[in-house]
C-alpha cells in the first residue's frame, strides 16, 4: 500500500494529488438487475506517477477507466481531479475536462479514418477553440515529438499499427493534459511494436507526464512504477515496484 | 467548434460522398428548380399580359362596348345564361353612342366569326372573318404593309373589298402579289386591296390569320344577325377622356334600353384593365398551386435529408464517441450535423437555382412564354433550401449530440 494519508469525506486533496477517488461506486441497471461494477474504490495518484491498473475481466477496470476519464459519472463516492471535484459536474463541464485534462489512448486507436494524422491530432485543439494557425503548429509539434513529423498528411489506413498508436499519443498529449489515460494501448500491436510503445510511455514518464494505463498483460504492467489490481469492483492490491 | 470549422467539415463530407449527397439533395433540388422556374414563368406572363396581351386585344385608352365580356374566365353558368339573354348591340346603338359622345373619340364597328377564305381552289380554313368600319385599322394599330385600307366611302357603301392578315396572304398567295386579286368568302367574291403588317403571335396563337371587310359588306351575314355588331370600339386620347366617354356611353345605352336606376347594365364596356382582371384571376390560382407544389417537393426533400442524416449518425456513432472523448460538447456535435444537413440542402438549392434559371431561359427561347427570373425568387430559393436543411437536421443532430460517449466508442 502507498503511504498516503487517509482521505475522509469532506476533505480536499493535497496539492500534488492528481487523481483522488473516494469510495467510488458505479452501479449499472441491466434490465432491472443492478450490476455493481465498482463497490467503493479509493485511490490516490500523485503527479508524475506511472500506474498500471490490472484485473481480470469484469473486475471493474474499464468502469474505473471511464470514470477517471470523465466519460461517465459515479453512482456514489467522490472523484477529484487536480483539486477539482468532478464527480458532480454537468455534461458540458465534463467535456471541457476531457478536453483539457485528459489524454486518451485507446486499444483500437480511435482515429478518424477520413482525416489525416495532422487533422486527427488537431481535433482536441479545435474543441479547445484555438485559432487555426496555432492548432496546426501545435499539432505538428506533437507529431514530431512521437517521431511522425514526415507522416502528417497520411491517413490512418496509410500508417502501420504502431504509427497509428503514436498518432493517438500525439493527439492525447497535444493539449498538455494532466493525465495520459491508456486503455490496453498495446492490445492491437505485435510484441516489437508494443515494446517500442512502452519506451515512448517511459520517456513521457521521465518528462514528467502522469500516466494511468489499464492492461491485463503482466509484462506490459511491469513497465509501470505502480500496479493497482482490481477484483470484483474493489482494489485488491496496490504495489509500488522498484523502478 | 467554431461555425466556419463546422461548415468546412460539412463541405468536406459532401465532397467525400458525392453520389450519396447528390441523391439526398435531390428533393430540395427539384423543389427549388420548380420554385425558380414556375415563379419566372408567372412573372413573365404577368409582364406579358400587362404589356402586350391587353394592349393587343383591347388597345390603349380604348374600350369595347359589348353585350358581354369577350375575355372571361371561370364564369358561373347562371352568369353565362344571364349574359346570353342580354340584347345585342345594334347598328342603331353604335350610331347613337358615336353621335352622343361629347369627348373627342374615334370609333369603329366590329364583328367577327370564323370561316374559310378561298382563292383559286385553295382554301384557308379557320380564318377570323372580321367586319369593321374604316377607323378599325387606326384604333387597333394595324399598319398596312402593302396596298391600302378601305376608305370611309367603301365602308359606308359596303363594297366587297378585303384587307388580309399577313399569314393568310402568305398562305393563299405564295410568291404572288395579292393586291387586286379576288378571294371568295362563302362564295362571294371580294377584291384584295391591302395586306396588314405581321403582328406575330399571342401565347403561340397567330395574330395574322384574318380578313377585314367593310362591316356593311355581305360579310355581315357571315358574322352576325342583321343589324347587329359584336362591339363598338371607342378610342379616346387619354385615360381620363376614356373614362368620360365610358360614363357617357353608359348613360346613352341605359336610356336607349330604358333601364331603371336599380337595374344593372345589360352591356359591358371592356377595357384593357378588364382583360387584365381575367389574367389576375388565373394568376391567383397559379400563386396558390405553385407554392403548394414547391412545398410538397421541399417537404419530401426534407424527409429524405432527415433520413440520410439519421443514417449518417448511425454510421458515424464511433466518430461521435471519439469527438466526445476529445472534448466535444453536445452543442459542438449538434452544430456539426446541423451544418452538414444545411450544407447538403443548400448545395441542392444552389443547383436548383441554376437549373431553374436555365429552364426559364430555355422556355423563353423555345416557346412564346416570356420567362423572367426574379431576383427575389433566387434569394427565397437559397433561404428556403437552407432552412429545409436545418429543420430536417435538427432531429438527427440532437440524437447525435445526446449519444453516450462510452456506448458510442464501443460501437464497431
Amino acid at each position: 500500500m502507498t503511504d498516503l494519508q487517509a482521505f475522509r469525506t469532506g476533505d480536499t486533496p493535497l496539492p500534488d494529488i492528481v487523481i483522488l477517488t473516494h469510495k467510488l461506486t458505479r452501479d449499472y441497471d441491466m434490465g432491472g438487475e443492478v450490476v455493481r461494477a465498482l463497490r467503493g474504490v479509493s485511490l490516490q495518484i500523485r503527479k508524475n506517477e506511472y500506474v498500471a491498473v490490472m484485473g481480470p475481466s469484469g473486475s471493474g477496470k474499464s468502469t474505473l477507466m471511464n470514470l477517471i476519464g470523465c466519460l461517465d459519472t459515479p453512482t456514489a463516492g467522490e472523484y477529484w481531479l487536480n483539486g477539482q471535484k468532478v464527480s458532480a459536474l454537468s455534461d458540458d463541464e465534463l467535456a471541457r475536462i476531457r478536453n483539457k485534462e485528459i489524454g486518451f489512448v485507446f486499444q483500437t486507436f480511435n482515429l478518424l479514418p477520413r482525416a489525416n494524422a495532422l487533422h486527427n491530432v488537431e481535433l482536441p485543439l479545435i474543441y479547445a477553440g484555438l485559432p487555426t494557425k496555432d492548432r496546426r503548429a501545435r499539432a505538428a509539434r506533437a507529431l514530431a515529438r512521437v517521431g511522425l513529423a514526415d507522416r502528417m498528411d497520411h491517413r490512418p489506413n496509410e500508417l502501420s499499427g504502431g504509427q497509428r498508436q503514436r498518432v493517438a499519443i500525439a493527439r492525447a498529449l497535444v493539449n498538455e493534459p494532466s493525465i495520459l489515460l491508456a486503455d490496453e494501448p498495446t492490445g492491437n500491436l505485435d510484441s516489437t511494436t508494443s515494446s517500442e510503445l512502452m519506451q515512448v510511455f517511459q520517456d513521457l514518464h521521465h518528462q514528467g507526464q502522469t500516466i494511468v494505463m489499464v492492461t491485463h498483460e503482466h509484462d506490459i504492467a511491469a513497465h509501470a512504477a505502480r500496479v493497482v489490481t482490481l477484483r470484483d469492483g474493489v482494489v485488491a492490491t496496490d504495489q509500488l515496484r522498484a523502478a | 467548434m467554431p461555425f466556419l470549422e463546422a461548415v468546412r467539415l460539412a463541405l468536406q463530407m459532401i465532397r467525400a460522398q458525392k453520389l450519396k449527397s447528390g441523391f439526398s439533395a435531390i428533393g430540395v433540388f427539384i423543389g427549388v428548380t420548380f420554385l425558380i422556374g414556375a415563379w419566372s414563368i408567372v412573372n413573365g406572363m404577368n409582364r406579358y399580359m400587362t404589356d402586350k396581351f391587353a394592349g393587343t386585344l383591347v388597345g390603349v385608352n380604348t374600350f369595347h362596348l359589348r353585350r358581354r365580356p369577350n375575355v372571361n374566365f371561370n364564369v358561373e353558368d347562371s352568369v353565362w345564361r344571364a349574359w346570353r339573354r342580354r340584347p345585342r348591340i345594334k347598328f342603331a346603338d353604335a350610331d347613337a353612342v358615336t353621335q352622343g359622345l361629347r369627348v373627342p373619340v374615334v370609333t369603329a364597328w366590329y364583328s367577327e366569326d370564323r370561316g374559310s377564305v378561298e382563292y383559286n381552289g385553295k382554301v384557308a380554313k379557320d380564318i377570323t372573318l372580321e367586319g369593321a368600319t374604316e377607323r378599325y385599322f387606326d384604333i387597333m394599330n394595324l399598319k398596312i404593309a402593302d396596298g391600302r385600307a378601305f376608305t370611309p366611302q367603301e365602308s359606308k357603301a359596303g363594297t366587297t373589298v378585303v384587307v388580309l392578315g399577313y399569314d393568310l396572304a402568305q398562305k393563299l398567295f405564295p410568291g404572288v402579289n395579292p393586291i387586286g386579286r379576288t378571294v371568295r368568302i362563302h362564295g362571294i367574291p371580294y377584291r384584295v386591296i391591302g395586306v396588314v403588317e405581321r403582328q406575330g403571335n399571342l401565347l403561340g396563337i397567330s395574330l395574322d390569320k384574318f380578313v377585314v371587310a367593310p362591316a356593311l359588306s355581305p360579310i355581315q351575314r357571315e358574322v352576325n344577325p342583321p343589324g347587329v355588331v359584336d362591339a363598338l370600339i371607342v378610342k379616346a386620347n387619354s385615360e381620363l377622356e376614356m373614362r368620360d366617354a365610358m360614363d357617357q356611353t353608359e348613360a346613352i345605352m341605359r336610356s336607349r334600353r330604358h333601364l331603371r336606376p336599380r337595374q344593372d347594365d345589360n352591356f359591358v364596356m371592356e377595357t384593357s384593365e378588364g382583360v387584365l382582371d381575367f389574367w389576375k384571376k388565373l394568376s391567383r390560382i397559379l400563386y396558390v398551386v405553385g407554392p403548394g407544389l414547391v412545398g410538397v417537393a421541399l417537404v419530401v426533400g426534407g424527409i429524405v435529408i432527415m433520413n440520410i442524416m439519421l443514417m449518417a449518425v448511425a454510421e458515424r456513432t464511433r466518430e461521435i464517441g471519439i469527438r466526445k472523448s476529445l472534448g466535444a460538447r453536445r452543442r459542438d456535435i449538434l452544430r456539426q450535423f446541423l451544418a452538414e444537413s444545411a450544407a447538403l440542402a443548400t448545395v441542392g438549392a444552389t443547383l436548383g437555382i441554376g437549373t431553374g434559371i436555365a429552364l426559364s431561359l430555355l422556355l423563353k427561347v423555345a416557346t412564346p412564354l416570356p420567362a423572367a427570373v426574379s431576383p427575389f425568387s433566387i434569394l427565397l430559393g437559397v433561404v428556403v433550401g437552407g432552412g429545409v436543411g436545418i429543420v430536417a437536421g435538427v432531429y438527427p443532430a440532437s440524437r447525435a449530440s445526446r449519444l453516450d460517449p462510452i456506448a458510442a466508442l464501443r460501437q464497431e
